[in-house]
């Protein structure tokens, strides 16, 4: 027999909490967007800002600052320099902009006044160049992507959650119609990808997809409250991190279905048959906490085994997948499912509510607690 | 032992024989080994990020292309309607898009347009204005159908010319691809200087000789007289700068590049490194007549529009020989010679994208990558042992299938390694037991309910494999989108993260399954389930 961290016979009151989780996240939330505002929109890395990367290695530890200045005769606009890795890696990222004309020579004007200017060997490991041409079409291709996956994944989670396929359609139809007409106005890829996200909000509401609405408010949070992470910590958006992103859309989706399965399970378990819809939901987040608590154990092994071992290049992906599955953990538990019984409310209940009943229950057991204790 | 598990068994063991086998390969203990002769051939490629390398993306102008056409095509018009008695003067293509040119006698319209839909159906008339003394101004440009197919032959022979130099060069297995909007993507694994791949590949290389104007002073001319232009000439320091002066040249190409069928670096007898050509046969005999017809001229060799030098002809030249000294350095020389044996680009490439990696940080990634992978794989083991006794065990040998039907799907479907995904298998590693802890709750649940072993686990699995099936669905559609929009490196955390997530449905939903039951069938009669 093995262990068991989270016991099955564990009740706790997750909704009771759920005012105090909404204004916690949406707090978190408002101070990452504060940050975005602040630093005027997200920090773009090489990739999507163009520009210019270098990654060198030199034999010993060098201050940063002797980089920068050995560099100043290239004349490099925006320079920064920083270790890159370890510490004891001896690896520095060199970032600038892109001078025009520089190009084809810039490994060969940077390697000369590293060797001129501070006389440790050193390897250029890497660099990139991109044109500002590429990065903004990296950046559309982006949020494009963004775009379709959750339009792929509202159609999908509509159909799915309920069963409804007709309402699925009429969703995509939805989704799709609203998407040609502001694409006849020429609205750019952000803002369609903000307005695909209030239709499908909307569309949720009208067509009373409660578990599909829930679903896309925590996609929304976890991804909100990463980005937002990121910016506070001055990190730098580039492939890799929307690899991470998106890929968090679907670990915190794929969180979210486990717990709403349970959901629809107590739903039409005979044993559920007189309890309140918050009773049920509370005990299906209840049922899989340990599951939800375990996974997100693994994944976070190994996740931070990418983090401290993975190398330069994937610190920042992992960094985001650590925030992401921790969010996506938590949002699963107090976000999605709480919001079926708040914005639920006015959508298709598929029982009468009960009110006093469950709070009733954990006084009970409070007591029960107390009397043990004592 | 049932009759149902038996063939369960011969499919598990048969697809983790063929995993196996296509693993194998990959690994660099087998690789050149006896072993190595009975295995697939199939290797997994790493991406340019693990091998190092230099990845390019390059836009090709085609507008420039089209001009040039243009003005070309300007030129024939005046002589062709010459031929035709036509007499038509002031052919350009001023703006690079349209192309202008007066018909001296209104009279002749209806003849000139004849003449022009029959030989110039590419072309169509956008206006015509009046000029001075009565003439009338032809304003032409390409048809879309023309401009399109123009398009496209100047990247294909872009493509080709670019492949062309890289082969002569001598680079393994260079990816060269057409990819939209007029751009070239170009990937030269193990090379590690891009300075002078760029070199190479984007060079023009349009040669051309022009005759030198030695009666102009080109300290003096400001505005070059007509029928001359002034050029650079390019001169090579000592110290290996460069030194720029004007010369007054012809600016009619008296010949070009495209006779030339071989050029080859060859050092002269003072050790200086020059290039020597070889026209074909056309061109030998234009040589010759040139060189005879200019004798004590100056002949300019004009590369890029840029004067490598201007030797004085002393003599008739046959045999279709030429060469060009310019100081260059011994490389310079020898990739001037790739170029030109290999073709001029049919117009200028510039370098919208250049990524480098030395080999040194290929093998430093992969190092890593593979050491992350074995702690975070080794943690998750341990822990789903210690948590889940026997049943972990079971999860943990499920995990292993897994990461090796991975490496075998990258090795049997070409898929490209790279260190996006490497992070796509370790994140699988952490995400693939999730399958097995949603199944073992579930048995863990039951069998508290107090259901007997056997039912429990049929209780679990069947209950849990829907669930997992749907809510991995989600996690493909956003691996989907990415390799959708991704690029290389991304792409291959796509390929990882959609194999890690296909092949755990079967390993540890079906091969775990056949485990727990291989258990079930050989356990003591009412022995508890360890899980």
């Amino acid at each position: 027999m093995g262990f068991e961290l989270i016991k099955h016979t564990t009740n706790i009151n997750f909704l009771k909490y759920r005012r105090l989780a909404y204004a916690a996240s949406l707090l978190v939330i408002l101070v990452g967007v504060g940050s975005l505002i602040v630093h005027g929109g997200p920090l773009y890395g090489v990739d999507f800002a163009g520009g210019v990367s270098i990654q060198v290695k030199f034999n010993e530890r060098i201050d940063p600052q002797r980089i920068t200045q050995a560099l100043e005769p290239v004349a490099l606009p925006g320079l920064s320099v920083q270790r890159f890795g370890q510490e004891r890696d001896a690896s520095y990222l060199i970032r600038a902009s892109l001078p025009e004309t520089a190009q084809d020579t810039i490994r060969s004007q940077v390697g000369k006044a590293l060797t001129d200017g501070l006389n440790i060997p050193f390897e250029i490991q890497r660099l990139e160049t991109v044109g500002p041409k590429v990065g903004e079409d990296l950046r559309s291709a982006a949020l494009h992507a963004a775009f379709v996956a959750i339009l792929l994944i509202a159609i999908y989670i509509s159909g799915r959650f309920e069963q409804r396929w007709m309402a699925a359609g009429a969703m995509a139809a939805g989704l799709g119609g609203s998407i040609w007409l502001l694409n006849q106005f020429g609205v750019n890829v952000g803002g369609m990808i903000l307005a695909a996200l209030l239709v499908t909000l909307v569309l949720c509401f009208v067509l009373k997809l409660k578990f599909a609405l829930g679903a896309v408010v925590a996609d929304i949070h976890d991804v909100a409250i990463t980005i937002g992470v990121f910016s506070l910590l001055g990190k730098e958006f580039d492939l890799t991190i929307v690899a991470a992103l998106l890929t968090i859309l679907g670990y915190s989706l794929n969180d979210t279905i486990i717990v709403y399965d349970r959901i629809r399970e107590n739903l039409r378990d005979p044993a559920h048959k007189d309890a309140s819809f918050e009773k049920i939901i509370n005990d299906a987040v209840n049922q899989t906490l340990s599951r939800t608590i375990l996974t997100a154990g693994t994944a976070l092994i190994s996740v931070l085994a990418l983090y401290v071992f993975g190398g330069g290049a994937l610190h920042e992906f992992a960094l985001a997948m650590i925030i992401g599955i921790v969010v996506g953990t938590y949002s699963s538990v107090f976000v999605a499912s709480p919001i079926l019984l708040d914005f639920g409310k006015g959508l298709d209940q598929p029982k009468p509510e009960i009110p006093a009943k469950p709070a009733a229950t954990v006084k009970v057991s409070k007591k029960k607690l107390k009397v043990r204790i004592a | 032992m049932s009759g149902r598990l038996t063939w369960r068994y011969v499919l598990v063991s048969l697809v983790a024989l063929i995993g196996i086998l296509y693993v194998l390969p990959s690994m660099p203990f087998v690789q050149g080994g006896y072993l190595a002769k009975f295995l697939p051939g199939d290797q997994i490629s790493l991406g340019l990020d693990l091998r190092g390398g230099i990845h390019l993306t390059l836009a090709v102008d085609i507008d420039k292309a089209v001009a040039n056409s243009l003005s070309q095509m300007a030129q024939d018009i005046k002589s062709f309607a010459q031929d035709e008695k036509i007499g038509v003067y002031k052919p350009e293509s001023a703006d690079g898009k349209h192309l202008e040119f007066t018909l001296v006698n209104p009279d002749k319209k209806d003849a000139l347009e004849a003449f022009l839909k029959d030989k110039y159906s590419i072309l169509r008339i956008d206006r015509t204005e009046p000029a001075e003394d009565g003439k009338l101004k032809y304003v032409m440009s390409m048809t879309p159908e023309y401009k399109k197919y123009m398009t496209d032959l100047t990247i294909d022979q872009a493509v080709k010319t670019i492949r062309n130099r890289i082969d002569q060069f001598g680079v393994a297995e260079p990816d060269i691809r057409k990819q939209a909007d007029g751009r070239i993507q170009v990937q030269l694994p193990g090379l590690q200087d891009p300075e002078r791949a760029i070199q190479i590949i984007g060079q023009t290389a349009h040669l051309e000789f022009k005759l030198v104007d030695d009666e102009s002073n080109p300290e003096k001319v400001k505005t070059p007289p007509p029928g001359r232009e002034i050029g650079v000439y390019r001169y090579r320091n000592p110290d290996g700068s460069y030194l720029e002066k004007p010369i007054v040249l012809k600016k009619e190409a008296v010949m070009t590049g495209e006779y030339i069928s071989d050029a080859r670096a060859s050092f002269d007898n003072t050790n200086q490194p020059y290039v020597v050509l070889n026209f074909n046969a056309r061109g030998a005999k234009l040589f010759e007549r040139l060189t005879g017809e200019n004798i004590k001229k100056r002949l300019a060799i004009v590369l890029d529009g840029k004067v490598y030098s201007a030797p004085v002809i002393q003599d008739k030249i046959a045999g279709g020989r030429a060469s060009i000294t310019g100081h260059f350095t011994v490389n310079e020389a020898r990739d001037l010679a790739i170029v030109l044996r290999a073709g001029s680009l049919p117009a200028p490439v510039t370098v919208l994208e250049q990524r480098s990696v030395g080999p040194s940080l290929g093998q430093e990634s992969i190092d890593k990558g593979v050491f992350s992978a074995l702690v975070g794989g080794l943690a998750v083991i341990v822990f789903m042992a210690v948590y889940y006794g026997f049943a972990g065990v079971v999860a943990d040998v499920a995990l292993l299938l897994n990461i090796v039907l991975i490496l075998a799907g990258l090795a049997l479907f070409g898929a490209t390694l790279t260190l996006p995904g490497i992070a796509g298998i370790i994140l699988t590693i952490g995400m693939a037991v999730d399958a097995n802890v949603i199944i073992f709750e579930r048995i863990r649940e039951e069998t508290k309910r107090g259901l007997t072993p056997h039912a429990a686990m049929d209780e679990g699995y069947s209950r849990a494999t829907l669930t997992i099936l749907d809510a991995n669905l989600t996690t493909i559609i956003a691996a989907i989108v990415l390799y959708q929009f991704g690029t290389g490196p991304i792409r291959g955390f796509a390929v990882t993260l959609i194999l890690g997530i296909v092949a755990s449905m079967f390993t540890a939903i079906f091969a775990s399954k056949v485990l727990m039951d291989t258990w079930l069938a050989c356990r003591k009669p009412g022995a508890a389930l360890n899980i």
